[in-house]
């Protein structure tokens, strides 16, 4: 499927020289600040689980505890391993969430360990619990990748079908449904809201609000239910939820400890759509994909977002744009190319004149830019009009455009979008809809090649050509900046501005995470 | 009465539908039939069952087409009719030159937990919705577009710093009516903050509202689907501007006004 565009290959070399060093000075911003989530997700890499039920505003996560009482007594600017690692090598307790509960009674004096040998003895505690847990997810990719050569793979593209009814109990019907009704990934949307809590909830949840709250309970019961399912069809059914967000880095290690597959990661979506400080989410996101690459899961970045407020043919650019720089900044965190599920969508409208060519144009673009990655490709939500029947009809040249170019992960549109949430028969429908383009054109890209100087290459060309351009602008001005002018999504949003900045500390000089030091090879 | 008249299919008065719905049972002649029923029992009589499809072990789908035994009088309906006339953008812009002698100040924002800009990035933004320019682009405007997630509070209080003419708030999340709590809320929290009568005028919109919720929700006027820039726009001058006496320089208190 490459080499029908005839892109010139420096042309797309320049614009992926210009994304490394736009993200560079991102990348050591990244290197030299850590945040609270980033400290909780060690933490629960440590095997800190549970909660403080006993507060009055509802039960706040050990970690949370633990890392509030670091901060309050030594500052986290060295990290929360070694003061907490140096208790537990003193005796305070013999475990986290023992400590935690000790400085709710406020009996825990926490230190820095000054003397050599008590600090080799706290690194020694916090090495074998932070140890344990990258093993647990070893061991839990491992399982994955026994399976898959158990069951089997579905062919591309995979059907990505969503549940989101708020209930654990209920999704786990429905996603069983949606599996056996052909879904080859199912994604439970999360509660309203939950990308701004800065906590992680606790235990199995039934009170999401259009979504269902990202919990290790919860995620454990689905995954339960879809290798159960799984099994029952013969075929691996992946499980994806999302880790943008507050929680970015304690979300991934929930994902890599329970056996999730794909997980919602991308560098700049908490930023443009969510008002996250641009810092916080940069360092978020590289420890979070640090642990995804560890576990083998594949990421789907947010891109089809952008053509949801901007133009889908002014902003088509802004697209390759930031895909290049999620590329990037995947690459830097230690993810390969078959985990990196760049997004795009069919999202023109169709009253502009040749809009499907332009998508073709488009989608073609991103496939033989990106020739080794699982492109996930969105359908239609914009101009889906309430005319159903108009509607179905718009999804069936989603389907054909994803055939054609060769996508390999496809949401399923419903011609209901943006009207009702889906009934039962609008997902049958939409697969009928998915089957009959397979079935009729599924390898009519075999046969198809866009004229060398025709209307999609041109088009194709004129679109890379000004990504090339927004990057050389981008790397002379700064990423942050042109994050903060709104390049992206038309949002502004400054480097000081946002929310959970306040979360986000300096290393100092003796800062240590043993997490880190497992993930970067160190 | 005037003419009723009934759905029309190819023949006047053939009073033709197709309906498409599912029911919980098993595909099959029993469920075929049940949904034969089920289309009587809407009015639909005779009713064709033209398709069938089991959706799993427990449910089947149906569309039906049949012909609908009832009659509406066009009398009996009752349209809420635009209370403001439709004015082009140039039109606005010389109302509040005239009337307001300063730029109209709009504030706009998704409250609570709402992260969909499309709805007020659609009026606000200059890129605008329907072919028409959103209220960015009027010369006689400063609009202030705070984004997604903007607390209540937050609102109220930028609102009182810009000195907000209008503030217009969207919400296309409308789980358990979160649109409707969260509209409520916002009204309670500047009547509160603007006691001496000044509150600015308060305009929601969103997909799922009716425009006659505004009394009922505390709000000046509600806005629903395919609301253009050019309907909000020709309404805010409408409301904080009318054409006779002179106007004063700051906005009308809100009791006036309702």
């Amino acid at each position: 499927m490459t080499g029908l565009l005839d892109l010139d290959p420096a042309v797309v070399a320049r614009a992926r020289a210009l994304a490394r060093s736009a993200a560079q000075p991102v990348v050591e911003l990244a290197q030299a600040h850590t945040t609270v989530s980033l400290e909780r997700a060690v933490l629960r890499l440590a095997g800190c689980e549970g909660a403080d039920a006993g507060h009055p505003a509802g039960d706040v996560p050990w970690v949370n505890r633990l890392v509030d009482v670091v901060a309050d007594q030594v500052g986290l600017g060295h990290g929360v391993a070694l003061p907490l690692g140096d208790a537990i090598a003193r005796g305070e307790a013999p475990d986290l969430p023992t400590l935690a509960a000790l400085a709710l009674e406020g009996r825990l004096k926490l230190r820095l360990p000054d003397e050599a040998a008590a600090e080799a003895e706290a690194r020694h505690v916090m090495e074998e619990l932070v140890g344990a847990g990258i093993a647990r997810i070893d061991a839990q990719r491992h399982e994955r990748d026994r399976r898959r050569t158990e069951l089997g793979d579905p062919p591309a593209p995979w059907i990505y079908l969503i549940v989101a009814t708020g209930d654990i109990r209920e999704d786990v019907v429905q996603a069983q449904a949606a599996a056996r009704e052909g879904a080859d990934v199912v994604a439970v949307i999360r509660s309203t809201g939950q990308s701004l809590l800065d906590h992680v909830p606790e235990g199995e949840t039934y009170d999401g609000y259009a979504g269902t709250y990202a919990t290790q309970a919860n995620f454990r019961l689905m995954r339960r239910a879809l290798d159960d399912v799984g099994a029952e069809l013969g075929r691996y059914v992946r499980l994806t939820n999302y880790a943008s967000g507050l929680c970015m880095p304690e979300i991934a290690v929930l994902a890599g400890l329970e056996r999730l597959d794909m997980m919602l990661n991308d560098c700049m979506y908490g930023i443009v759509f969510r008002d996250i400080n641009p810092i916080r989410t940069f360092v978020d996101q590289r420890f979070s994909r640090q642990i995804h690459a560890r576990a083998g899961i594949v990421i789907n970045t947010g891109e089809d977002n952008y053509l949801t407020t901007a133009d889908a043919v002014d902003a088509a650019h802004t697209v390759l744009v930031s895909q290049l720089l999620n590329e990037r900044f995947a690459h830097e965190a230690g993810l390969e190319d078959w985990q990196l599920g760049l997004g795009h969508a069919f999202e023109i409208s169709p009253s502009v004149p040749d809009s499907f060519r332009l998508e073709l144009a488009h989608a073609l673009l991103v496939r033989e830019v990106f020739p080794d990655a699982p492109l996930k490709y969105m359908p239609p939500t914009k101009h889906m009009t309430g005319n159903v029947f108009g509607g179905y009809l718009h999804d069936g040249f989603f389907n054909l455009a994803a055939l054609l170019t060769g996508q390999s992960i496809i949401l399923v549109g419903m011609m209901t979008e943006g009207i009702v949430t889906p009934f039962l028969s609008d997902r049958d429908l939409a697969l009928e809809n998915v089957r009959y383009v397979r079935a009729t054109a599924g390898r009519l890209g075999e046969d198809l090649r866009p004229a060398p100087d025709g209307f999609i290459a041109t088009r194709a060309r004129a679109v890379l050509d000004e990504s090339v351009q927004l990057l050389e602008r981008i790397e002379r001005d700064g990423l942050l900046r042109a994050i903060g002018e709104g390049t992206f999504g038309v949002t502004r949003r400054p480097a000081d501005g946002g929310r959970g900045l306040d979360g986000v500390v300096a290393k100092d000089e003796r800062y240590w995470n043993p997490a880190s030091d497992h993930l970067e090879g160190i | 009465m005037g003419n009723p008249i009934t759905a029309y299919g190819d023949t006047t008065g053939d009073g033709m539908v197709q309906v498409s719905f599912t029911l919980p049972l098993a595909a099959g002649a029993r469920a075929d039939g049940a949904a034969q029923l089920f289309a009587n029992r809407m009015g639909i009589e005779p009713a064709m069952v033209v398709h069938s499809k089991a959706m799993g072990p427990g449910h089947s789908f149906f569309v039906v087409y049949g012909r609908a035994r009832v009659w509406v009088d066009p009398d009996e309906v009752e349209v809420a009719e635009r209370e403001y006339p439709l004015l082009s953008a140039k039109e606005v812009d010389a109302r509040v030159r005239e009337g307001l002698g300063r730029p109209l100040v709009v504030l706009g924002a998704c409250i609570g937990t709402d992260a969909h800009t499309v709805g007020i990035d659609a009026i606000l933004s200059v890129k605008g919705f329907a072919g028409e320019k959103g209220l960015e682009s009027h010369r006689e405007m400063r609009v202030v577009n705070l984004g997604a997630q903007v607390a209540i509070d937050d609102l109220v209080r930028a609102a009182h710093d810009e000195h907000a003419d209008a503030v217009l708030v969207s919400q296309v999340v409308t789980q358990r009516d979160a649109h409707l709590t969260n509209t409520t809320a916002l009204a309670k929290a500047f009547d509160a903050a603007f006691v001496d009568g000044r509150r600015p005028l308060l305009v929601v919109g969103g997909p799922r509202f009716e425009p006659a919720q505004a009394a009922l929700l505390g709000v000046d006027r509600v806005f629903g689907r395919g609301t253009t820039p050019g309907d909000v726009a020709s309404y805010l001058v409408h409301a904080l501007l009318p054409v006779a006496p002179a106007v004063p320089a700051q906005p009308t208190p809100a009791a006036a006004r309702r």
